[in-house]
């Protein structure tokens, strides 16, 4: 078994009352990827954004149970949500470029960071634009707006400025589902090569993508996880019916 | 039937536009026709002569609007900014719709009864009329709307970005004015210079705040001469060529207030094209 790098016991949520995750427990490794799977509504979003607390910023959840990072429960007391989020970067469904240089996109988790040394924000820069498959197509127009790049390369450009704090854990929330089959295919190139230093939970719709690019699947339904395993097994031999129903598209 | 209805509409709404806009052409018309001829160089740079003499300026009158503008502006951009960003961040608490209801109702309240708040708290203490008073009055009239403009343009800007900072480790104060305030920019600024040009105009809250000055003052604690009380003075005068020089004073504000319009939005294209690259 892989190192773990998350562990999920009994974790709850509730928006007001309404309760959208029923005690989801399970290990997400470490340096591998783990997707997501289910039926619109069922949860993957909620459960994604509560690893990296970004939702407490809507009035009136509720968690129960408990989510550890690296062994530290982060609804623990005495934990620092800011370098929380540091640790544990996000790239959202929607791109969503900072209206700024693509340069200023790239070296802003660094300079909030407090780092004002050019040399070192220059180099972060294009490290994380290498790593993250974009640099060879912006690096003599840095200095550019980062609004005016395609749709993919606004994602790229999203995960460039993810990785440039540095993290351990990259959230995507359905990074590929607004951009054409070529630009997915370069997200999920990225994706592969990203495990090798960053454990990366991802949320997908699409059932070959999650083939593709995952170590481990958890399939979600109506705020439950139902079947978690290797990817493999989840798509070639599942063991719970209601998994093979919504993969093989017979329902969702 | 239908098609006449159709056309009668559309007439109707090019006479209603025609109606609107003469009355402009009108104003531009008499106030460059009768103020033109009043304006030389003497007009600019010297200040009013004593009753009944003829010749002398608003050079006065014209440094010390732009004063009032100015402490009018250091006074309002900030506290209506931070403000608006106040009412933008803490959206659903009862301070903020109280603080939103206020500054609505401050919105409709008419100037001159701010000239006399102005004037009991600070005229009254100070024992005088100065520069600071007038500017203070004009600093509450324009403090609303920078205040609603900022909260209104704020809300504009996509929650994505705000997500987007706080995942990288911003703090919700560190979203707000490094990535949510610089995006909605532009149109703040747009805001503040368009209700800054709007105050220039008025005159009623001035009377009994800045009062007016017949020498060039650029004392911010003396009362101060303005555009808008030295043209109400000098309209209201039985002299000819004072009426002449009112006129003069008239185009000289409207073209004041028309060029801080055009900065507005040249400052505004400029910022955004900045930000879209
Ligand atoms: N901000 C919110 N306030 C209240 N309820 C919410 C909020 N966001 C989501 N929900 C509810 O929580 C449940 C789970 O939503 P969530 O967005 O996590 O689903 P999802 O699996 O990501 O769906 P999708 O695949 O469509 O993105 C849904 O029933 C949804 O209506
Ligand atoms: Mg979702």
């Amino acid at each position: 078994m892989d190192e773990v790098k998350i562990t999920v016991r009994d974790f709850d949520f509730y928006y007001g009352t309404n309760k959208v995750l029923h005690a989801i427990s399970l290990d997400i490794p470490k340096n591998r990827v783990t997707a997501l799977i289910g039926p619109s509504g069922c949860g993957k979003s909620t459960f994604l954004r509560s690893i990296n607390r970004m939702n407490d910023i809507i009035p009136g959840i509720r968690v129960d149970g408990k989510i550890l990072v690296d062994d530290v429960d982060v609804y623990g007391s005495g934990i620092d949500v800011v370098s929380l989020r540091r640790r544990v970067g996000m790239v959202f469904q929607k791109s969503n470029p900072f209206p700024k240089s693509i340069y200023e996109n790239v070296a802003y988790g660094l300079r909030i960071n407090g780092l004002r040394d050019k040399r070192k924000l220059d180099e972060a820069v294009s490290r994380s634009l290498d790593r993250a498959a974009l640099l060879d197509e912006v690096k003599d127009r840095l200095n550019a707006s980062a609004l005016a790049l395609s749709g993919g390369q606004q994602q790229r450009l999203c995960i460039a400025r993810a990785l440039a704090v540095d993290p351990d854990v990259l959230l995507m929330d359905e990074p590929a589902s607004a951009l054409d089959p070529i630009a997915t295919q370069k997200i999920e190139e990225l994706v592969f090569d990203l495990k090798k230093n960053y454990t990366i939970v991802i949320v997908t719709h699409n059932m070959q993508q999650a083939a593709r690019v995952s170590d481990r699947t958890a399939f979600f339904m109506l705020g439950k996880l139902v079947e978690y395993d290797d990817t493999r097994t989840i798509f070639m031999n599942p063991s719970v019916k209601l998994t093979e129903d919504y993969i093989t598209g017979r329902f969702g | 039937m239908r098609k006449f209805k159709s056309n009668l509409i559309v007439a109707l709404c090019g006479a209603s536009v025609l109606l609107a806009l003469v009355p402009l052409a009108m104003i531009l018309f008499y106030v460059i026709s009768r103020g033109f001829s009043a304006l030389n160089w003497a007009f600019f740079t010297q200040t009013p002569k004593p009753v009944g003499e003829a010749g002398g300026g608003m050079g006065n009158a014209i440094v010390g609007t732009l004063i009032l503008i100015v402490i009018a502006g250091v006074i309002a951009i900030p506290v209506g900014v931070l403000s608006g960003v106040h009412l933008a961040e803490f959206k659903g608490t009862r301070f903020s719709s109280m603080v939103r209801f206020a500054a609505d109702v401050l919105n409709g309240v008419p100037s001159i009864v701010i000239g006399i708040f102005a004037y009991a708290i600070i005229v009254l203490p100070l024992k005088r009329f100065s520069a600071i008073a007038g500017g203070f009055a004009l600093a509450i009239i324009v403090i609303p709307v920078v205040a609603r403009t900022t909260e209104e343009l704020l809300r504009l800007v996509p929650g994505g970005l705000k997500e987007a900072a706080l995942a990288l480790g911003a703090t919700r104060a560190k979203a707000m004015f490094s990535v949510i305030l610089p995006a909605a920019l532009p149109g703040i600024l747009t805001g503040i210079l368009v209700a800054l040009a709007r105050v220039a105009g008025e005159t009623a809250p001035l009377l009994f705040t800045a009062f007016n000055n017949r020498f060039f003052s650029t004392n911010v604690t003396q009362p101060i001469g303005s555009l808008t009380v030295q043209v109400f003075t000098y309209a209201l005068s039985p002299y000819d060529d004072w009426i002449r020089q009112a006129w003069a004073g008239a185009l000289v504000l409207v073209t004041m207030i028309l060029i801080l319009s055009i900065i507005a939005r040249v400052a505004t294209r400029r910022l955004e094209r900045m930000a879209r690259g």
